[in-house]
């Protein structure tokens, strides 16, 4: 009675765990399809809370002290990201298409949910953004909690270039 | 080069009031190479036109917003000697292509790249328009969304200048 009360409530533990790990699985295929899902329609700007906005002079500022502190990613277009871009930083766009989404995912996936990580977009004005709000987005549902974003009011050729802060061109 | 872009260009190169390198009153380096339909596109060939040269991106709603109007100068002073030549620096030519038919933008559209936002002073934002004169020469960058109202009397000021 003991064996099988023993086998019955390991046969329990299996499928709890089976369900949690499904569970997981579903709760992260709906994540990303969420975020697919809106880039029919562009992602607000305004969805990055006021407290994670970083401006220009300060990121700037920021990396002159400490280069190599964050990861930063630009998610707009690969156009505009190949004539300049911020000095070390690594292209993963564009936020408003799937593959822009995708390619973020893919860069990030394996980094640990801490890892300090700075999008930016610079493409036009921020109100305007189509890739900033859901690249944003798609870091919060991954989990990550060490993100900040480039607050480009009007677009990275006069809001960093014209500035003199540091970039670089891809060629 | 980012040097050349944006800041301490060499000697008869003005910068605008960012400090950027400004190509006005230079001559609009040269754009040859076929639009989306495959007809072959030329600025060069465009001397004696007034040139409205704007570059876009199919996902930047301000770009869109121009559009329709590009679209009804073109029609209204095509006779009088305007030409809209459009760059889209989408990253590849589908969703052009795709916004073009639904736009009904029936003027030349051709792929850009990074080189030929570089050849023009840097196009960091879109969108980005220039004028050029009859001569070929820029007259006027305007960036980011633009009173529509006042680019229209330019363009006629432009076009009655012989």
């Amino acid at each position: 009675m003991r064996r099988s009360s023993t086998i019955g409530s390991g046969m329990k533990r299996v499928r709890g765990c089976t369900g949690t790990i499904l569970f997981g699985l579903c709760a992260a295929a709906l994540a990303v399809s969420s975020v697919h899902a809106q880039l029919n329609q562009p992602v607000s700007a305004s969805v990055i809370p006021r407290d994670r906005l970083l401006e220009p002079d300060a990121l700037n500022h920021e990396l002159q002290s400490n280069p190599h502190g964050s990861l930063i990613l630009q998610v707009g277009s690969k156009v505009l990201f190949d004539q300049a871009h911020i000095h070390g930083a690594e292209y993963a766009g564009p936020g408003s298409r799937p593959r822009g989404i995708a390619a973020l995912r893919s860069r990030v996936a394996n980094l640990p949910r801490g890892q300090a990580i700075v999008l930016y977009c610079g493409c036009c004005p921020w109100d305007r953004c189509p890739n900033i709000g859901s690249a944003w987005q798609l870091l919060q549902q991954m989990g990550f909690t060490n993100v900040k974003v480039l607050h480009i009011a009007n677009n990275f050729g006069s809001d960093w270039v014209s500035r003199g802060y540091r970039a670089e061109s891809t060629h | 080069m980012l040097a050349g872009l944006f800041a301490g260009a060499g000697p008869g190169v003005a910068q605008d009031a960012m400090g950027r390198t400004s190509l006005v009153g230079l001559r609009a380096p040269d754009i040859a190479r076929a639009d989306l339909r495959g007809a072959p596109v030329s600025l060069a060939a465009l001397r004696g036109k007034v040139v409205l040269l704007n570059f876009w991106a199919t996902w930047c709603a301000p770009c869109r917003v121009e559009m329709p109007r590009f679209v009804a100068w073109q029609k209204q002073y095509g006779v009088d000697g305007l030409q809209i030549v459009s760059v889209s620096i989408d990253d590849s030519e589908p969703p052009a292509r795709a916004l073009v038919e639904r736009m009904h933008l029936d003027y030349p559209v051709v792929m850009g790249d990074a080189k030929l936002g570089e050849r023009y002073g840097g196009v960091l934002g879109v969108p980005v328009t220039f004028l050029i004169d009859r001569r070929g020469v820029i007259r006027a960058r305007i960036d980011g969304e633009t009173d529509l109202g006042a680019l229209q009397g330019k363009i006629e000021a432009m076009l009655a200048a012989h």
